[in-house]
């Protein structure tokens, strides 16, 4: 394999993974379900795609041939990452979670 | 270099899976359990992708596939149960 | 266009696309698969599917998909930093924003780009589809964020979708 083709690998590795680990950090340390929700949906879902690239470079390189098949996996999260999030946000507020205290226009009062 | 840069992601991946296994032990309220449930879902598809370039083998492919709409679908019943306590309406 | 045998010739070769893509060849045997496979399945799930409104502008719409994947990388940027930075500086709010999309194709569209850029989370749509409640995780002013959202992502929408603002 050249040498530029790993390298390029390597750094889409090495984003995909820390903004999946960004991700799970926001969903550890943030204070209410509101903001956690945050985390996953935008860092965890562009992490992955970090990580598919690299998986589709490798692949193209490996086999000679272009290897489309992994922007499936991606397509399908952008396509469903925002509607998990929207049903469990509605979820949360119908339940009434509490929010952290500096959130403006609480909608349930 | 792929050597060093593929068990130091899978290490950095898996200290993302523990902090997500973390919040769905001690989260507070079940949305907060069903959300840290579909983000290791997602971590988990990443590290399938990983394993699939470290042994160089396209069979992962279908199994991360697979995982991808399991957890999609799974959390979206979850998340119906929550609202309505009813998954088909 | 909506005829009885073929309900959606777009979605026909979407389908046919994705088995391509799916089994990775392009053989022709696969594409007549597919082909028949993209005629099939919308024939037994006609019930459910929606209209799609005509896309007017293809250019501006390609035009408008990097713009958003563009700003999804940025967002991702800012939400890491606002994540690894202190927790008492996070400012966040639920705001309503009004909507000026009826259709429900493009509501949906604006309402998962609303989810996938900058510290946004659509939370909520009002029963009459008017008001959009969104979170967000830091904001300064509220008011511009809401022209944000109406000037960079309803707007193109609008011009790109045939359907008719209220």
């Amino acid at each position: 394999m050249p040498f530029w083709i790993e390298v390029l690998v390597s750094v889409f590795l090495i984003i995909g993974s820390l903004f999946a680990l960004i991700g799970a950090i926001g969903l550890y340390r943030l204070p209410d379900f509101y903001t956690r929700l945050h985390g996953p949906t935008k860092a965890t879902t562009l992490g992955v795609g970090g990580v598919v690239i690299a998986s589709m470079i490798f692949f193209s390189n490996q086999n000679d041939s272009l290897s489309l098949h992994e922007l499936l996996i991606t397509l399908f999260l952008f396509l469903t990452a925002p509607v998990s999030a929207h049903i469990l946000a509605k979820a949360a507020m119908q339940q009434k979670l509490p929010a952290v205290e500096q959130t403006r226009g609480k909608p349930w009062d | 270099m792929l050597a060093y840069v593929i068990p130091l992601c899978m290490a950095v991946l898996g200290v993302a899976a523990v902090l997500n296994v973390v919040r769905l032990v001690q989260g507070p309220d079940m949305p907060d359990r069903v959300l840290a449930l579909d983000t290791l879902y997602i971590n988990a598809l990443a590290l399938i992708v990983l394993f699939g370039i470290w042994l160089a083998s396209d069979l992962f492919f279908e199994a991360a596939l697979l995982i991808a709409v399991m957890g999609f679908v799974s959390t979206v019943a979850v998340g119906k149960h929550l609202l309505h306590g009813d998954i088909i309406d | 266009m909506r005829s009885r045998w073929l309900p959606s010739p777009a979605l026909t070769v979407l389908l046919a696309l994705l088995w391509l893509l799916l089994h990775n060849t392009l053989s022709f045997g696969h594409l007549l698969l597919g082909l028949f496979l993209g005629w099939g399945i919308p024939l037994l799930v006609r019930g459910f599917l929606i209209e799609v409104p005509t896309i007017r502008k293809p250019l501006k719409l390609c035009l408008f998909t990097l713009k958003v994947l563009y700003d999804i990388v940025i967002a991702n940027m800012q939400v890491a930093k606002l994540v690894l930075g202190p927790k008492k500086n996070l400012r966040p709010a639920f705001i309503e924003v009004p909507m000026a999309i009826e259709n429900e194709f493009a509501l949906a569209t604006l309402a998962s780009i609303i989810s996938l850029t900058p510290g946004t989370v659509s939370a909520c749509l009002s029963p009459d589809r008017r008001m959009l409640m969104v979170h967000a995780l830091d904001v300064p002013d509220i008011d511009a964020l809401i022209a944000d959202v109406k000037r960079n992502y309803e707007a193109p929408l609008l011009e790109i979708f045939e359907c008719s603002p209220t």
